[in-house]
């Protein structure tokens, strides 16, 4: 069962939808025990990195979220916020991430983009796949997302890269390191290609 | 090459889809989950529905329909029409919608803005302003669909919406609406040198390259209702959209 963590802070509604549509049982958790069972697990999120770190500390998901994922290593998939997470820290604000893969999370380095490139990134974009993936099988080059962010990640280390993307400059776009997954776009709002990429999601 | 987002805007009158020109004339269209459902084969953008009688009728947004809607929208949808305050902001953010619309809410003052962008983030407020343009060539802002007229002046009203904390404006041209004669591409310019957040510009759009001109102009993203909905001169009613291939040789390739 796909478990989706629900800490206030995210469109869980677009995404059981999508699960729905695409025949995929999913339940909401608000709480340890009900991320306890999970054999797989969606974080989602929209909003400020500390509001969202500090919802999840205060309802006091991490330890489970920790032993989940680095313990019985389950698969989970960040999305937009929830992908951010997972790294070390943000530029967004003062909270610590869930240091789950060595990145920071930087503002958009409006020096580096030419004009018309306005922040945040609100629109549909491309994605340059950088390693084979169970996550993006059946999705190629061509494929579009829909992103709506102001940060993004900046990974330590380049083999966790698992998407670039363009926008002024190429940017992280989704990582992946072991059994953790993390798209800064919203699958839940991309279509087919979105669709396309929580199947994926189920399976692994 | 960039790709910026065509939209296509639904007009609801409760539960009716309808169209109307220059903010007259209600056209009944049909239900709008046929409609919506259309868009997601035709992989749209992302859908913007505004019902425009709730305030005038002081309804509440029709939630349950609202809700319908959202779970067959597979895009970023934004819905406007009879939201006044956070509680309902919230409502219509838990039954899956991406972004608000505001207008006539902003009447009294724009706090609304403000409480609303911090508790759920900028980008997710949008405002919509439709513009009027008078015999004398000067533009104002209305609300209530077209029907009231904002006093104050069309410039120092929008920054005050920028500076309230708005993630978007939302500029509708009433003149165009439904004319198919072009954006207003003198307004857009205008408008986008003065403002830093996205503009989303509506009205009067009746080909691809029209999608073009507005953004060379400054938009950032642009709507349409009629072009989306209507087919050829004799306007008969066919839900449609440009295919990706249209899009990136007429827009996107040329940016």
């Amino acid at each position: 069962m796909i478990v989706i963590v629900d800490y206030n802070a995210g469109n869980i509604k677009s995404i059981q939808n999508m699960l729905k549509r695409i025949g995929i049982k999913s339940i909401i958790a608000t709480n340890s025990e009900q991320i306890a069972n999970a054999e797989k697990l969606i974080l989602p999120g929209v909003g400020h990195f500390d509001y969202g770190m500090k919802n999840l500390k205060m309802m006091g998901l991490i330890d489970m979220l920790n032993q989940k994922v680095l313990v019985e290593k389950i698969p989970l998939l960040g999305i937009c916020l929830g992908a951010q997470m997972i790294g070390n820290k943000s530029e967004e604000g003062l909270e610590s991430g869930l240091g789950w893969i060595d990145m920071d999370i930087i503002r958009f380095k409006k020096e580096m983009m030419f004009d018309g490139f306005k922040i945040p990134h609100m629109s549909w974009n491309e994605i340059t796949i950088q390693k084979s993936s169970k996550l993006l099988e059946g999705l190629s080059n061509e494929s579009r997302f829909y992103f709506v962010h102001s940060y993004h990640m900046q990974t330590k280390n380049s083999e966790d890269i698992l998407t670039n993307s363009f926008y002024g400059y190429d940017f992280t776009s989704s990582v992946e390191k072991g059994n953790i997954y993390g798209v800064q776009f919203h699958p839940e709002k991309s279509h087919k290609y979105g669709m396309k990429v929580l199947e994926n999601f189920s399976k692994i | 090459m960039k790709r910026v987002r065509i939209i296509p805007v639904l007009t609801l009158d409760n539960e009716k889809l309808v169209k109307t020109i220059k903010f007259n004339h209600p056209n009944y269209i049909g239900d709008p989950i046929n409609a919506v459902k259309i868009f997601n084969e035709k992989e749209v953008d992302e859908l913007v529905l505004l019902d425009i009688t709730a305030t005038k009728n002081k309804r509440e947004p029709n939630y349950f329909k609202i809700e319908e809607i959202a779970s067959e929208a597979f895009m970023p949808f934004a819905y406007g029409g009879g939201i006044h305050n956070l509680n309902q902001i919230e409502k219509l953010f838990k039954l899956g919608i991406e972004k608000v619309i505001l207008n006539s809410a902003l009447d009294k003052n724009l706090d609304l803005i403000t409480s609303a962008s911090n508790v759920f983030g900028s980008q997710s407020i949008v405002v919509s302003v439709d513009v009027k343009l008078n015999i004398f060539n000067k533009y104002s802002a209305y609300t209530n669909y077209g029907s009231k007229k904002v006093k104050e002046n069309l410039n120092s009203y929008l920054a005050k919406i920028e500076r309230a904390g708005a993630g978007e404006l939302f500029i509708n041209s009433i003149n165009r609406d439904g004319t198919y004669l072009g954006y207003d591409y003198q307004l857009i310019s205008s408008l986008t040198s003065q403002i830093s957040i996205p503009i989303v510009v509506c009205g009067g759009a009746s080909k691809a390259q029209d999608f073009l001109k507005a953004i060379q102009s400054g938009a950032s993203a642009a709507a349409a209702g009629s072009l989306f909905i209507y087919t050829g001169k004799t306007k008969g009613i066919l839900i449609n959209y440009p295919s990706q291939e249209t899009l990136l040789k007429e827009v996107y390739e040329k940016l």
